[in-house]
């Protein structure tokens, strides 16, 4: 009987097995072999006997973790082929945040690529997504709507900016999830030319040094004293999202709520959470990239998981591609997709 | 449209007064004209297109999108013109090259291609986003022959669907929605289809206008009603650039003067009786009666609320009593057999949408005048109080209309003559009509008519609020300052339940009244004592050993059909929290319907209008 893509990977409690590899990847639930593709909560958790990841999202679990995060570990290096039990496995870069990747399992010429999170749009913080051609093509879909066509981001931090300079007696908190967006957005204001110091929420601070230690140059980024909150007019603040609505955030002078983030192209969800300057900047492939991204990897066959799933799988329809959805539980990473399905 | 459109976008954002008025004033300094004066009439109602509707802007996104997925779309983001504005078909960009290299070199290691992506982009603040804007962005491509789209003008907007017939217009709009981008798009079908829904009231507008020139609002409102869009000779005003527009019509609006609330303890012992004269302070809605003759000699006559909206259509019978050439301020009342009626009475006029002739009948407006500000083409404000009112004496005596009477005077000696008034209306005269009486006024006999609301010349000094015990139920976090503080309370009182035993229900909210050191107190306690979470609203631990006691204060009850109590407070506040109080000995619902039977009916609806100010 020929090789089926169910037989390179199947759904499990734990998340997505590959029964001929013996590994679990991106589990949400303690195993025994883990393959990371990147550093969110959500994807890369604590407590695995063995974790293969690449070099960079080795080293965010051991700064989230701790470095016992897990049992052993190995280094996967970006388009080298590694053999697990029956399977070769290859990880390629998938443009989501650093060292995030897409892992390919194959085996008699078979290709299952699973994307993780990834995106197509530049970022100045990680390396570009890469088009694995393949068989079967596992897609995110966080922003699986046709609604979701992100903007340029450079015009997103002029938003900023221009608000900065209209209202410079007020300090800026900009909400951002702190692994990827976070340093994202310092390093887009970086571009814009914006040379003041950019201010921290003590939550994103070692994050932030382990960018710096990858070498993408930050500028100045100093920790917000708790004392100093008041004075900071003017400033540009990042903190999570979470601590925007939250009393630390009213002790600025004045301060503008802004939020980066892909679910600020729906107005409602912007003011749902009190947000005055949205910021439409994602890491996660928006709707033209998606189908743009699908049909490039020439996949027959599609599996959609987190988010909107309904839609891609029907325009994979239209496009003659077999699709069906991929209902995995605990997905969604947090400070972005912290849907409002989720938070109503 | 670009920045109209823009400036939209982050009206819609934006939660505080002053931020929008900067917003704004940015907007009307640098826009030019004709378009900043459209932008103006959109946001102060002048514009209205009734052919562009719902139901074609679907027609025409169905055309061009997958019906399914833009059903699905419609559903996720809940508003027709937002998902139009965000699924509408763009052409797709060429691949992009905003932040830096697309492509890693072969061999190349993350930190090597990440040094070379952060290079700094080129220009990284060049001009306007182009129109097709969407993931990527459009370098001028040389040699290219596609003209650019053609990006409308308001102006040219405003006069396409003025004077387009109807089954031409969604060949027009598709155009438009063609060469816009998004946030363009969303405010180009906000503005057609007459919903702009961004938090700014006319009068704000008109005050950005004003402060352009350091104009108060009340200025613009002056020239306001002889002003048509663009506005063009209001901006030349407001820039110095010329003379005030003089104002056509013939029987404008007059910015009212409005008054301050007394502090009796505080105020009364700094005045003397002698200096004022007391009125009262009746339960209406504020209203301003102007009439004159136009060029041909024709009587114009209108009836405008305080906020300076044209209301004549809406009251026939009083417009026909303007026969004067003149401008009359006072309240509006309805009078059945000379007799005052409530403000719920009223209420019931103001609530329908067509005018009848039952109507008419039924509820027949009067107006109670207490200042004459315009008498046969003088102006009179700069007169004292005294003098004014011996003119509108003379004046509503001449007219001898029985539409239109004197509110009289409330003589008084003493401040404890005055008290014992205000305590009691229909001792000193007020007769049957003291229900319709929510206390006194007091006007400075010295002071000339000022528009807005000086502080000194005139007070208000109301009758005391009513006072209930209620139980804390549901909090709902406040908005600008407030935000994140659950700064929004509704509470219960005490009734029978249906099934046996007692139960609290929901009398009415309230979300002012109390300092920030209490607010951050109250904030603490809810979130202390949250027992279910509804999105934005929590609901807090209530029942009979539990809760929190809130003492409302308040100035009448109405009927509600909307309230589970069937009673509904008007104008609440937390007048002192009672951390003492066991939540059992918080008071009943019957308490409300007492009041509610006694007829007591006070506020003018003014009073709700000013809080919101």
């Amino acid at each position: 009987m020929p090789l089926s893509a169910s037989d390179l990977l199947t759904l499990t409690r734990e998340g997505l097995y590959c029964p001929l590899g013996r590994f679990h990847i991106d589990p949400t639930w303690p195993v025994k072999r883990a393959l990371i593709t990147h550093g969110h909560a959500d994807h890369a958790r604590s407590g695995h006997g063995h974790v293969l990841a690449t070099p960079e999202t080795l080293r965010i679990m051991a700064v989230r973790y701790g470095e016992d995060f897990c049992g052993t570990r190995q280094e996967a290096r970006l388009g080298e082929s590694i053999r697990i039990g029956d399977v070769t496995v290859r990880f390629a870069p998938a443009g989501h945040v650093l060292g995030s990747a897409q892992i390919a399992v194959e085996k008699d010429g078979l290709r299952v690529v699973v994307s993780g999170d990834y995106k197509r749009a530049p970022d100045p913080t990680c390396l570009p997504f890469e088009v694995v051609p393949c068989d079967v093509f596992i897609t995110e879909a966080t922003f699986g709507l046709p609604v979701f066509r992100m903007p340029d981001t450079s015009d997103e931090v002029k938003k900023l900016l221009a608000s900065v300079a209209l209202f410079p007696e007020r300090a800026h908190i900009v909400g951002a999830y702190a692994l990827g967006k976070a340093q994202r957005v310092m390093a887009l204001l970086r571009q814009a030319g914006y040379d003041q110091p950019i201010y921290l929420h003590g939550a994103m601070e070692k994050l932030t040094e382990l960018y710096k230690r990858e070498g993408i140059p930050l500028g100045e980024t100093p920790k917000v004293a708790a004392a100093d909150r008041a004075k900071l007019h003017g400033a540009i603040v990042l903190c999570p999202p979470s601590a925007i609505q939250d009393l630390w955030s009213r002790k600025f002078p004045d301060p503008v709520t802004s939020f980066a983030s892909g679910w600020m192209r729906v107005r409602a969800r912007a003011r749902q959470k009190g947000v005055e300057l949205p910021l439409v900047i994602s890491d996660h492939s928006d709707w033209p990239d998606l189908c743009r991204t699908i049909r490039e990897t020439g996949a027959g066959e599609v599996w959609v998981t987190h988010g909107q799933e309904d839609a891609l799988v029907h325009w994979c329809g239209t496009q003659g591609i077999r699709a069906r959805p991929l209902h995995m539980l605990g997905y969604g990473d947090d400070g972005e997709a912290e849907t409002p399905e989720a938070a109503a | 449209m670009n920045e109209f459109a823009h400036l939209l976008d982050r009206l819609a954002y934006e939660p505080r007064r002053n931020a929008k008025l900067r917003l704004l004033q940015d907007y009307f300094t640098h826009a030019p004209d004709p378009e900043r004066g459209y932008a103006l009439a959109a946001m102060t109602g002048g514009l209205t297109f009734k052919e562009a509707k719902p139901a074609m802007i679907r027609g025409l996104v169905e055309a061009r999108v997958d019906p399914v997925l833009f059903g699905l779309s419609h559903n996720y983001v809940g508003d027709l013109a937002e998902t139009t504005a965000l699924i509408w078909p763009q052409e797709s960009p060429p691949p992009s090259a905003g932040e830096g290299a697309s492509q890693s070199e072969a061999g190349e290691g993350t930190e090597a291609y990440l040094k070379r992506a952060m290079l700094p982009s080129p220009d990284p603040l060049r001009g306007p986003p182009s129109p097709a804007e969407g993931g990527g962005e459009c370098a001028p491509l040389l040699g290219h022959n596609n003209p650019p789209p053609h990006i409308p003008t308001l102006a040219e907007v405003v006069d396409t669907l003025a004077t387009t017939k109807k089954s031409n217009l969604p060949g027009h709009i598709a155009a438009w929605l063609d060469a816009l981008d998004e946030t363009e798009r969303w405010a180009l079908l906000k503005l057609i289809t007459g919903a702009l829904r961004v938090g700014v009231s006319a009068r704000l507008a008109k005050t950005a206008v004003g402060a352009l020139g350091g104009h108060d609002a009340d200025a613009v409102e002056e020239v306001w009603h002889g002003l048509a869009p663009p506005y063009e000779s209001l901006f030349a005003w407001v820039e110095g650039r010329a003379e005030r527009p003089e104002t056509l019509n013939p029987a404008p609006f007059r910015p009212p003067m409005l008054s301050h609330p007394i502090d009796e303890e505080a105020d009364l012992d700094k005045f003397d009786p002698r200096d004022f004269s007391g009125e009262w302070k009746w339960d209406g809605i504020r209203v301003q009666l102007a009439g004159g003759r136009d060029r041909d000699g024709v009587q114009v006559a209108k009836i405008y609320s305080r906020t300076g909206e044209d209301i004549s259509h809406a009251f026939p019978d009083l417009a026909e009593a303007i026969t004067f050439e003149g401008t009359l301020d006072g309240e509006l009342l309805i009078l059945r057999e000379e007799r005052v009626q409530s403000f719920n009475v009223l209420q019931q006029r103001l609530n329908r949408k067509a005018v009848t002739g039952k109507l008419l009948e039924e509820f027949p407006a009067h107006v109670r005048a207490y200042d004459l500000l315009t008498a046969e083409g003088e102006d009179l404000r700069p007169l004292p109080f005294i003098e004014r009112r011996t003119r509108l004496e003379g004046f509503v005596g001449a007219l001898d209309h029985a539409r239109i009477d004197l509110s009289p005077l409330v003589p008084f000696a003493t401040w404890e003559e005055l008290a014992a008034a205000r305590a009691d209306p229909a001792s000193v005269g007020a007769g049957e009509d003291a229900d319709a009486i929510e206390g006194v006024m007091l006007k400075s006999c010295s002071s000339p008519y000022l528009p807005g609301r000086p502080k000194g010349p005139w007070w208000k000094w109301k009758r005391e609020p009513h006072i209930v015990d209620a139980v804390m139920m549901y909090a709902q976090r406040g908005h600008g300052k407030r935000s994140s503080f659950y700064s929004d309370y509704t509470f219960g009182c005490w009734r029978e339940a249906p099934e046996g035993g007692e139960e609290l229900v929901p009398v009415g909210k309230a979300y002012h009244g109390f300092t920030d050191a209490e607010l951050a107190k109250l904030d603490r306690y809810v979130r202390n004592n949250t027992t279910k979470r509804f999105g934005p609203v929590r609901e807090v631990a209530y029942g009979a050993d539990s809760g929190l006691v809130l003492e409302i204060a308040f100035e009448g009850v109405q009927r509600s059909t909307r309230h589970k109590s069937g009673v509904a407070m008007r104008f609440p506040r937390v007048s002192r929290i009672r951390w003492d109080k066991p939540a059992r000995e918080a008071d009943r619902v019957e308490a409300l319907e007492r009041i509610l039977a006694r007829g007591e009916r006070e506020v003018a609806p003014g009073e709700s209008m000013e809080a919101s100010e």
